[in-house]
């Protein structure tokens, strides 16, 4: 890796850090080229002229050693998991293993409109995907079209929708209830599908408050959206109570499945009174976060939703042969039903789904339930370490995450934010920081049952030292970090006068 | 012995962990779960090894018919184009790959850069002012764009053309659902007269059947009655045609799949947005942008979040947070290494085998090239009648070019009346599929006159 060195103002130390990268702009230049395509000039006489580019397209000239090396370079400013532990709250930053990249390029020579008769191995495989998600739910039917969790969330708010409609419902039910510790994706796939969002707090333990869901909830209720494990990593003590209240009033449960990787094998959310849930197979199941993404989101659904999932649907005739509902080679598309439709072109981010599926096989049952299991006692362990050095915001056993708060560090001067970047230079991704919002200083650590013993003390360690450091000489903590590629970024002037693409020297 | 394989604890570990919380099992930590609910036989499979698996994988995708395993003409908004070798190398590096949205901008600079340089090819290749990071793919891009529409108009009726793919037209109907928009389909000779009271207009454009349209009419008459104006848009098109941004377009969006990207059964893909600077504020997703460290270097972040659920919740442009980040790496590494000259070529390749095929297929009795106008890379073809029934002789010729190994597609129900076959061309269609494709539908032409004949 190359290096620049870099002195840092206010102490004249001169540090060492990865030398950052030109724009690709910058290193074209005219007339350089590869070869990886050639041919077709006699094609333009086929374009009328008034059809033809006459805009530049001014798209940079470099040769394959020089985009090697620069993209070469880009990547080894990042931090990612297969350079250090990363634990991200409510991101499940676990191992993704390479078998699963490896089985996913089997597959990537289908086009998604070819004859359901050449593509019987992908549609096997989406089938018994669906089969095994349902049976580690505890639900009944699952669409596998979402790319994302928050997808899911907007599929499954419009499916409650359609209930609610077909059941004559429809014009009454207008309000979404969720928790002051939701995902910001829920209450902004709730107003998608047009709907008002009730907020309710939450209480002395953590958990969602019974009371004010009672007196929030009634007959112009679509649903309740609730993660469980919640957001503070704490298991939902009245999640029965809760489900059966908004049941009590025709609601529907809605689960954000974004903490299951608390549950699998421990408790099936079926079982608890969720109407469906929605897996981040990115999270749960190893499948890589990809800078941001693909993920896929797989709704699983009770059967009284069944009827309105996406189409089309994978179906299994006698002869063991699938089939898309919609579209049989042997016979016309059938219509939708009451089904929903479709929520994107075609089946699924199926190279995600084949990641998740490996995942699954290759742990099986057990494999799964020791991963959760693994991933519970990581968090208590950490916990247990770290519970000196920072405030608790709930003191109880937590699931797979937890939540701390540098409250007591933040009266010193020193935020979440400058124990986030102080954890840089100590050699670890911070934690989520400022989520969930009912935390005030909030540092939600999630480390995931594929850190070793070893990497968990030394984080334990590093945490511990930032908050000594806190005490003794609050202005490194916040003069870092210094052994990064970049020091602070100052992301107010990027919003007050966006740059948002290279610009040409005039 | 672990019965994970990528769990990195001994038993050792583990009592060691326990006795640290001070428990005996992890089940002392699960007081809150319903003690009828706690650890449920699931039914599951038992786990396999390594080995296992990839055999298990293997005799799966063998059940499969590749793409390239024979004469292949299907595309659309996802198209078998040439991957260059360098593309998964660099895209798919464990450092961007293994690494999450880009939250900590100090370690995350590989990932802002690289959808930074995306954010500024897609606006280069578009003549577009600002595109964002990515959406989930095609269909839904264009349900996001009209839903961008609507907040700024304030209007609730979205036009879309009929020559718009159908899956992206039933995205958008779906997507509708949601803040019950009225959608109005019409072809696409009649959405200029279609704009009154409409938040915008929405054409493809090469369209569905590949052909040529002009848009800057359709702008117009958007415009002209207050709505906005959205083109669904190809990468690869681009390269030789007048691109959205000097049509008088607003939002342009499409599929990326193409730039690089492997077509694996259906995703993941690319969802291309961008549009004019004015409606940035409206825009879904993230924006990459450039600015300074505290030492004055520069460097990359997330900006204008103000959009965006993580802050917004209810009021925000959008849901999404989960995007398609290395599918939008992948791109700028793809185009990169295409350069214009490259990217150039490939589309003309597929417009000249699309021409030549289009040349020799009109040639066979009862065969008729059926796009309106101009065509790019790809066609329809008006068939001879194969049988009677629901079905219609495209979908018909089409099972029967399927026996032959040949895969093309068939638009029976999904474009009104229309009943033809589509044939797509890109730089790998072959010379050998081309004749085997003409000597397929010839002979199966030959085949319905003799039994014509013998009636």
């Amino acid at each position: 890796m190359t290096v620049r060195t870099q002195v840092i103002p206010e102490s004249g130390v001169k540090t060492a850090v990865p030398a950052l990268e030109p724009l690709l702009l910058e290193i074209h230049e005219e007339g350089r080229a590869g070869r990886h395509v050639r041919g077709g000039e006699d094609a333009d006489a086929q374009i009328p002229a008034a059809f033809r580019r006459r805009a530049a397209l001014s798209l940079p000239e470099l040769t394959e050693p020089q985009v090697v090396r620069h993209f070469t370079h880009l990547a080894q400013l990042n931090y990612a998991v297969d350079t250090g532990m990363y634990p991200l709250g409510s991101c499940t930053m676990k191992y993704n293993p390479k078998i699963n990249d490896r089985v996913a390029s089997l597959f990537a020579d289908l086009h998604p409109r070819q004859p359901q008769s050449t593509v019987q191995g992908a549609l096997t495989l989406l089938a018994e995907l669906e089969t095994m998600l349902a049976k580690l739910t505890g639900m009944d039917a699952v669409t596998l079209q979402p790319a994302a969790g928050a997808q899911a969330e907007f599929t499954a708010i419009l499916m409650f929708k359609a209930y609610h409609q077909k059941r004559g419902e429809g014009a009454k039910r207008r309000r979404v209830i969720v928790p002051d510790t939701a995902h910001g994706t829920n209450p902004a796939s709730a107003a998608m599908c047009g709907f008002e969002v009730t907020t309710v707090k939450s209480d002395a333990r953590g958990n969602i408050d019974l009371a004010s869901l009672k007196t929030a909830l009634g007959d112009d209720v679509v649903g309740l959206m609730l993660t469980n494990p919640n957001t503070l990593g704490l298991f939902e003590e009245r999640l029965r109570e809760v489900c059966e209240a908004v049941h009590a009033v025709g609601g529907l449960v809605y689960g954000d499945g974004a903490n299951m990787n608390a549950l699998l094998g421990v408790a099936r959310p079926g079982d608890l009174g969720f109407d469906c849930i929605h897996i981040n197979v990115h999270k749960t199941f190893s499948t890589p976060h990809g800078a941001g993404g693909p993920g896929a989101g797989p709704l699983c659904v009770k059967e009284p939703l069944r009827g309105f999932l996406p189409k089309p649907w994978i179906v299994r005739d006698e002869q063991g042969r699938y089939h898309l509902d919609t579209a049989r080679d042997d016979q016309p598309p059938a219509g939708l039903g009451d089904s929903i439709g479709r929520v994107r072109t075609f089946l699924g981010n199926f190279g995600v789904l084949v990641r998740a599926y490996t995942y699954m096989r290759t742990l099986g049952e057990e494999g799964l339930a020791e991963a959760s299991n693994d991933a519970i006692l990581a968090a208590n362990y950490l916990l247990a370490q770290l519970r000196d050095s920072y405030d608790l915001a709930f003191d109880r056993p937590c699931m797979h995450e937890f939540v701390l708060s540098a409250a007591r560090q933040k009266k010193l001067g020193v935020s979440a934010l400058d124990v986030a970047k102080a954890l840089i230079d100590e050699g670890f991704h911070p934690p989520t920081v400022y989520f969930p919002l009912v935390v005030p200083e909030a540092l939600m650590i999630e480390p995931t049952e594929t850190e070793p013993r070893e990497t968990l003390d030394a984080f334990a360690a590093a945490m511990v030292r930032i908050a000594e450091r806190t005490k003794a000489d609050p202005a490194s903590v916040k003069a870092a970090p210094k052994n990064a590629p970049l020091a602070r970024l100052d992301e107010v002037t990027a919003a007050r006068n966006p740059k948002l693409k290279w610009q040409r020297p005039t | 012995m672990n019965k994970n394989p990528y769990s990195s604890h001994t038993d050792a570990d583990r009592a060691a962990m326990l006795q640290r919380v001070g428990i005996k099992s992890v089940d002392d930590l699960l007081t809150a779960i319903p003690k009828d609910a706690l650890r449920p036989k699931l039914g599951l499979p038992t786990g396999m090894s390594e080995l296992e698996i990839q055999a298990h994988l293997e005799s799966l995708a063998a059940k499969n018919r590749n793409a390239g395993a024979g004469p292949f003409f299907l595309g659309g908004p996802v198209q078998r184009r040439y991957i260059p070798a360098a593309v998964p190398v660099l895209a798919l590096r464990g450092e961007f790959l293994t690494a999450y949205t880009p939250y900590q901008p100090e370690v995350s600079q590989g990932t802002l850069q690289s959808i930074f340089e995306y954010q500024s090819l897609i606006c280069e290749l578009l003549a577009m002012d600002v595109a964002n990071s990515s959406m989930y793919e095609g269909g839904s891009a264009v349900a996001e764009a009209a839903f961008m529409a609507v907040r700024t108009t304030g209007r609730k009726k979205v036009v879309i053309a009929s020559e718009v793919y159908f899956e992206f037209r039933r995205t958008v109907r779906t997507y509708a659902r949601g803040p019950d928009l009225e959608i109005v389909e019409v072809p696409t000779r009649d959405l200029a007269s279609a704009a009154e009271g409409a938040a915008c207009l929405i054409v493809q454009h090469p369209d569905a059947f590949g052909g040529l349209v002009e848009v800057r009419r359709i702008a117009d008459a958007a415009h002209a009655a207050g709505a906005l104006c959205i083109q669904v848009t190809e990468p690869h098109a681009n390269a030789l045609l007048e691109p959205p941004g000097a049509l008088g377009i607003d939002i342009a969006v499409g599929e990326g799949q193409p730039l690089g990207i492997p077509m694996s059964f259906g995703g993941p893909y690319l969802g291309i947005l961008a549009c004019r600077f004015g409606l940035v504020r409206q825009m879904p997703g993230r924006l990459v942008g450039e600015t300074r460290d505290a030492h004055g270097m520069r460097g990359f972040v997330n900006t204008l979040q103000t959009r965006e659920q993580h802050i917004r919740r209810e009021k925000a442009t959008s849901n999404i947070c989960t995007n398609e980040a290395i599918a939008a790496i992948t791109a700028a590494v793809y185009l990169a290494l295409m350069g214009p000259e490259g990217l150039r070529a490939a589309a003309r390749l597929g417009v000249a085998k699309a021409h030549a095929l289009a040349h020799r297929l009109s040639a066979l009795p009862g065969c008729s090239v059926s796009t309106d106008g101009d065509f790019f890379d790809r066609f329809a073809l008006r068939v001879p009648r194969l049988a009677a029934g629901p079905e219609g002789s495209g979908y018909a010729l089409r099972n029967a070019l399927l026996v032959d190994n040949v895969l093309v597609e068939a638009t029976a129900a999904h474009y009104g009346d229309r009943d033809d076959l589509v044939i797509q061309c890109t730089e790998m269609t072959t010379d050998a599929e081309m004749d085997a494709l003409v000597a397929a539908i010839e002979s199966i032409a030959a085949s319905i006159r003799e039994t014509v004949t013998a009636r």
